[in-house]
């Protein structure tokens, strides 16, 4: 499935996201480092997943990706043109090209629009299109994603959170992107409507050509979705890897409590098997541990992992790791 | 099998609700039972009537909801013929229930010693320093780190994980003999729902507990659950030991939940088989077998009433017109791939 040689759609170099936190008179004293020099590049045509807690900046990154947040550092490049200071027209020529799924169908969708308002939103990007044409393409549209002509008129909240999460979809598709955004697109979604939704993107990754970058933390659809995964642990990437190597040979202890983590839906397997579960919460992005980041939760901890910060590297062909055992 | 005595018995529970001049149908004749010491899984989409069975039970819904049973038996008791007084001691002391969402079901001007004292000195009568010790001790059982010094802080210092513990030492602080978890890890990450789910169940096996756990998520009950209840559209479809519904499930239901959750341990890339359409109102539910519409197998007889419960061991029975053997062999030959449409 993914080759390693194809092409590198979007890019990401060193790129960093910090948010000032302000005090009570407004002067920033401290800043949340929710993006903290991540590199990595996402091909053509491929899912890349990206996973961690609540809180790892997974989100933030992906949006600082698109755009959507200013970088604070580092450059984004975009089918290797530099996009990370675009502004205003250039840029919106890049808006057109990447797109956002969100992950709560109830709050994406504004409740004074219908679905025609809705989806002919993005459309106008593109101006000079005639009413008839916007019509025939909302038509379209709606068609791709499972639904009817007739819900056009509709407003949000008489669907259900699966169809919602259709018309998100299909607002994402009006302005045919190349890369999409899915921030958690399932995971407010019921188990039954969560496997249509991952069947239709699938669909239309096939059909279209996309490439997706997957935000989640529900890692058994992770990895059922994703060609390679990338595991983030507050702002940084600690291990890269193709899906299956990803979870056949976890190597970041982190990784490997992640894993273990996932309830297995196997009652027999479920009962034998040796659960790793990590201590502790995530500590405050804004107190970050020294060396690695996650030696205060991690079980093999040596002292040299709370001095200094491991180094991010390939240890098999396409498999990076930052770690110091291993 | 070892007979089991029953905590809980509920025979043909019926829930409705008044929403201006209709009536939803929440839960319709209900039978459920707990057994002394397990762990109960009732799982089941949004709108399936889980949590408001269980609300009912507790007595906890909105004044609009009308409840009928023909019994809801706690112990020797039935929750019916008792007072409301005694009823309200019943509640918290020997049925204690914690929600899905620990971000709200704590007071955020109060603090977790408040939070945790104020159930104490309520249902054991206990004086504010007893009650503080015992505090202590209650988050300790719940493996809350530095206790004395947690007490003293608010809601907000907490985070998901830790908020959910407290709520759980909130509902232990009884020893109550069942304990209801609506969803209680549905807001939480991966690693932190697996340390609560531990935790219940080391709490099952130390304090000798029943837990119903109510989810959406099959994967979550499987390694947990003895016993497993699936609900769909007000009714339970299907019940069984966790083996007979994960292995031998017998409502087409089921077997479609079972079939649209991908599976992590073989690593195989299948398609992902979803259930199409959606969950039947609850308004106008239909005469017939509420999940007909979104079955492979539905006939038109599905639509004409509810089919009889059909029995497959002591412990497992099921919702469905056709027998377990009648779905293979229809599924083998490729058959009922939406026969109405």
């Amino acid at each position: 499935m993914s080759n390693h040689n194809s092409e590198i759609l979007v890019e990401a170099q060193e790129l960093q996201k910090y948010f000032p936190v302000k005090n009570f008179f407004g002067k920033s004293k401290q800043e949340v480092r929710a993006v903290d020099k991540i590199s990595l590049s996402i091909r053509k045509g491929e899912t890349f997943g990206l996973v961690g807690e609540s809180g790892c900046g997974k989100s933030t990154f992906g949006r600082t990706l698109i755009r959507m947040y200013e970088p604070t550092g580092g450059n984004i490049l975009y089918n290797g043109t530099d996009i990370t200071t675009l502004k205003g027209k250039q840029l919106n020529a890049y808006r057109t090209k990447m797109q956002i799924i969100f992950q709560d169908p109830y709050s994406a969708l504004d409740p004074h629009h219908n679905v025609r308002e809705i989806i002919s939103e993005p459309l106008s990007l593109e101006g000079n299109l005639s009413s008839s044409e916007m019509e025939e393409r909302i038509v379209s549209l709606l068609k791709t994603v499972g639904m009817k002509p007739d819900d056009m008129e509709k407003y949000a909240y008489e669907f259900s959170g699966g169809q919602r999460q259709r018309i998100g979809i299909a607002r994402a598709l009006a302005v045919r992107p190349e890369f999409v955004l899915c921030d958690e697109p399932i995971s407010a979604l019921d188990v039954s409507i969560q496997a249509q939704v991952v069947n239709m993107l699938e669909d239309l990754q096939a059909e279209f050509g996309l490439t997706y970058l997957f935000v989640a933390h529900d890692l058994s659809m992770v990895r059922h979705i994703s060609d390679r995964i990338g595991v983030m642990y507050l702002g940084k990437i600690v291990e890269i890897a193709d899906s299956d190597e990803l979870y056949d040979n976890p190597l970041h202890p982190y990784t490997k409590a992640l894993l273990s983590a996932i309830p297995i839906a196997d009652p027999k397997t479920a009962r034998i098997a040796k659960r790793q579960i990590i201590k502790g919460d995530l500590p405050s992005p804004l107190n970050i541990p020294s060396g690695c980041r996650f030696h205060t939760r991690c079980p093999y901890a040596k002292p040299e992992c709370a001095m200094t910060e491991p180094e991010f590297r390939e240890v098999s062909d396409g498999h990076f790791v930052a770690c110091h055992i291993v | 099998m070892e007979q089991k005595t029953k905590l809980l018995e509920v025979k043909n529970l019926n829930t409705t609700f008044q929403m201006q001049k209709n009536l939803v149908k929440a839960v319709r004749g209900v039978d459920i039972h707990v057994n002394k010491g397990e762990i109960l899984s009732v799982v089941g989409e949004s709108g399936s009537g889980k949590s408001v069975l269980m609300k009912s039970i507790m007595g906890i819904l909105p004044e609009n909801a009308q409840i009928t049973a023909e019994q809801i038996r706690f112990e020797s008791n039935d929750i019916q013929n008792i007072s409301k007084e005694q009823q309200r001691k019943m509640r918290g002391k020997e049925i204690a229930m914690i929600f899905q969402d620990p971000m709200t079901a704590l007071n955020p001007l109060k603090t977790i010693g408040q939070h945790l004292c104020e159930v104490l000195i309520r249902h054991r009568g206990m004086k504010k320093a007893e009650a503080t010790k015992e505090a202590v001790e209650a988050l300790k059982k719940v493996g809350i780190p530095s206790p004395e010094s947690r007490l003293k802080q608010y809601p907000h210092e907490f985070s998901g994980g830790m908020r959910q513990r407290v709520l759980i030492a909130m509902a232990l602080c009884c020893n109550p003999k069942l304990l209801i978890a609506d969803e209680p890890t549905t807001a939480l990450d991966v690693t932190i729902q697996a340390q609560i789910l531990e935790l219940l169940q080391e709490l099952q096996e130390k304090e000798h507990m029943s837990i119903v756990l109510i989810t959406h998520d099959l994967g979550v009950v499987a390694s947990l659950s003895n016993r497993i209840v699936v609900m769909y559209g007000g009714l339970v479809m299907e019940e069984g030991l966790t083996d007979e519904i994960f292995y031998h499930p017998s409502h087409p239901y089921t077997r479609a939940l079972l079939h649209a959750i991908p599976k992590p341990v073989t690593g195989v890339k299948e398609r992902l088989e979803p259930i199409p359409g959606m969950a039947p109102s609850l308004l106008n539910p239909p005469s017939g077998c509420p999940f007909a519409e979104r079955c492979n197998f539905a006939t038109k007889k599905c639509l004409e009433g509810l089919p009889e419960y059909r029995k497959y061991s002591d412990t497992q029975r099921a919702m469905c017109i056709f027998t377990d053997e009648q779905l293979d062999q229809m599924k083998e030959k490729g058959e009922g791939t939406h026969v109405k449409s």
